[in-house]
């Protein structure tokens, strides 16, 4: 893609300057560019999944063996983890997701505003911390709070990325 | 078929042929001593830690579906050892999704060996889906895992064994076990002592 916005790129180098070595994901356009950057780093691994939870699952199992995971995913995949998201508490397992988020701003499919709204508050209830970017101007700020938080001080934070930051998606069609 | 419509427990006759599943186990384990070991919740985690508890094994006591995935986030952690994902048909079936991304990785070192009976053994044995026409080794091929086998033969653990020792490409096992009611034998559920044990085993300390 052409000219991706700096802020998709400070990602990429704070996962980078974070060692992360293994970044598996639901693609979604917000995460285009880490997810190529990904694939073009020879030391980090690009596991695309099939249903988001696997991405929990799969961040557990590399920290069980000394590596750091992220989960990017849209906000529609949140849903998708809840019962795997147990996991992590009860192993007491560091986990860092990125949220890209629908249903908000300017939102054209309805059908993603049940889940955007409900993203943040399914993460709460099952124990992860919440950050929130809204701007570019902070989203170096939060993501990189949350992999500290993560990986230095052990938690389960997530990111919500907002529709905001990514722009209305043009719909085109009759 | 008259009354096995609605899940009720198997007719013994579709047992001939098929493997003790601890047996199975037992010998598998004791054949790559090396392997790390992520088992899924139920049965499969009880049949490894009755096969003898060991800092290597990680038993999953929920997470269903989380098996296959938490393997392969371990086994591309750790390239230069063998890892095994022992789970059962239900737990796999959760989780079917997770053999395409393990087709996707290619993972050298990943062995997925599901003791499938057939049943939902921790919640009365309704019958599952491979009952019911689901092929796992099937479908495990067409996920890309090349080598995807089905076991009827107690003898094959050793040869599995050794196809995960050689960390020659993601391998599969559909081993056809007995729907026998075992006695559960528990193994510990504190999963983070779990997680620390298990890296302790490759150097690596808490946070």
């Amino acid at each position: 893609m052409e000219n991706p916005p700096p802020w998709q790129e400070r990602i990429y180098a704070l996962l980078k300057a974070a060692d992360v070595r293994q970044v598996a994901y639901v693609p979604d356009a917000g995460h285009a560019h880490v997810i190529r950057r990904a694939q073009a780093d020879p030391d980090m691994r690009d596991i695309v999944l099939t249903t988001e939870e696997e991405g929990v699952a799969l961040a557990a199992g590399a920290w069980l063996g000394g590596q750091r995971a992220v989960l990017l995913m849209q906000s529609s995949g949140v849903g998708n983890c809840v019962n795997l998201f147990s996991l992590l508490h009860s192993a007491d397992v560091p986990f860092v997701a990125l949220v890209t988020m629908r249903g908000e701003h300017a939102e054209f499919n309805p059908w993603q505003c049940p889940m955007g709204r409900a993203a943040q508050g399914a993460m709460e209830l099952m124990g992860l911390a919440v950050h929130r970017a809204d701007t570019p101007e902070e989203v170096e700020e939060v993501v990189g709070a949350a992999l500290d938080a993560a990986f230095l001080g052990g938690q389960r934070v997530a990111v919500l990325l907002s529709q905001r930051l990514i722009g209305r998606k043009r719909w085109t069609g009759r | 078929m008259s009354a096995a419509g609605t899940g009720a427990a198997p007719a013994s006759d579709g047992e001939v042929g098929r493997i003790d599943r601890r047996a199975f186990v037992a010998r598998l384990l004791a054949a790559c001593p090396e392997a790390l070991v992520v088992t899924g919740l139920g049965s499969p985690s009880y049949d490894a830690f009755a096969a003898g508890d060991s800092d290597r094994c990680f038993y999953l006591w929920g997470a269903m579906g989380g098996a296959v995935p938490m393997a392969l986030g371990l086994a591309l952690a750790q390239p230069a050892r063998s890892v095994l994902a022992i789970t059962g048909d239900g737990e796999m079936l959760m989780g079917l999704g997770s053999l395409a991304t393990v087709g996707a990785q290619q993972p050298p070192n990943l062995t997925i060996v599901v003791l499938d009976n057939g049943l939902y053994g921790e919640t009365g044995m309704q019958r599952s889906h491979t009952s019911l026409g689901t092929r796992l080794a099937d479908v495990a091929r067409g996920c890309g895992i090349g080598h995807a086998v089905e076991v009827r033969a107690l003898e094959e653990a050793e040869v599995l064994a050794r196809r995960a020792a050689d960390r020659a490409g993601p391998a599969f096992a559909q081993v056809h076990v007995r729907g026998d009611e075992l006695p559960r034998v528990l193994p510990p559920r504190d999963g983070a002592f779990l997680k620390n044990r298990l890296r302790r085993t490759l150097g690596l300390g808490p946070l």
